[in-house]
């Protein structure tokens, strides 16, 4: 019989290291796809899953075992993607004038015939990519976890730490945010 | 061109598409390998390392207690010895003066 989820984390905390590997290869599916949401590159994917990694081991003491194993590591991973976006804030000031040739088209037609623009076009998607990129990292998380994610903001309070009223500005001051950047992408592309 | 309209869209770009779950062939095993590497929290280390520091700051403070005690104005030398003595044997001289 395999062991279950507090039996592998308390040999864990016993000393057993080899014990942590099961837990790795459950969750990192769904550690992946949290990060793929809120990192900028592919390529800064795998550090911070690896960050996250190392911290659960080393925090693992301070779980308690009151609330799922999941709702812990999940709260650690939201954690980890926000310090490692507030630490790597270079390139927001880029210019939309960079876009690619399908983005651009993609944003002509939308400008003409807003109905039909399709939201599952791959240019629709590196064009959210880019307008998170130039949000500040509070705002985007909040965008991602609240907008995207359609998550309410009891559980985004839970996920971040923050208090039910912060989220709810961080929110509001969000929305302008990108507001302003997409009044920027639309004045960049027609003045 | 409609702002509004426009975010929709784009939230719904990114709904629509769902980041990919998949995980780097072996990731677990670097995970582990790394957790190798990891230094071991050891007591006694945590201790001297806490102690080396600690030596800087008391040299310092046993050096402005001597140039303390070097320079500042010297009162009577006897007054100290001298309270404690008569604090000590108060009792001793309350018998005396008042016998019963």
């Amino acid at each position: 019989m395999e062991p279950t989820e507090a039996e592998l984390i308390a040999a864990v905390l016993k000393g057993d290291a080899a014990s942590f590997e099961p837990l790795v290869q459950k969750y990192s599916p769904r550690i992946f796809a949290t990060v793929r949401r809120h990192a900028r590159r592919e390529s800064e994917v795998e550090d911070i899953a690896q960050e996250i990694w190392l911290k659960t081991f080393q925090k693992l003491g301070s779980y308690r075992g009151e609330a799922p194993f999941e709702h812990w590591l999940m709260r650690l991973t939201v954690h980890t993607c926000y310090d490692f976006l507030r630490g790597h804030q270079r390139n927001r000031e880029r210019a939309f004038s960079e876009l690619t040739e399908p983005e651009n088209d993609w944003l002509g037609h939308f400008s003409t015939q807003p109905e039909s623009a399709s939201e599952h076009a791959a240019a629709a998607r590196q064009l959210i990519g880019r307008v998170l990129e130039k949000l500040s990292p509070a705002a985007r998380l909040v965008i991602t976890l609240l907008e995207i994610e359609e998550r309410s903001v009891k559980e985004i309070s839970q996920l971040t730490g923050w208090s039910v009223s912060l989220v709810k500005v961080r929110a509001f001051r969000a929305r302008g945010e990108m507001r302003k950047i997409l009044a920027k992408l639309a004045k960049d592309k027609y003045l | 061109m409609n702002l509004a309209e426009l975010q929709k869209k784009l939230v719904a770009a990114a709904r629509a598409n769902p980041p990919s779950d998949r995980v780097p062939y072996a990731f677990e095993k670097r995970i582990m390998a790394r957790l190798a590497l990891l230094p071991c929290p050891d007591a006694w280390a945590l201790w001297s390392r806490a102690l080396w520091r600690a030596v800087a700051p008391c040299v310092m403070i046993a050096l402005l207690l001597g140039l303390w005690a070097f320079f500042a104005p010297k009162g009577n030398p006897s007054d100290l010895s001298q309270d404690f003595e008569n604090t000590l044997l108060v009792a001793v001289d309350h018998a005396n003066n008042y016998p019963q």
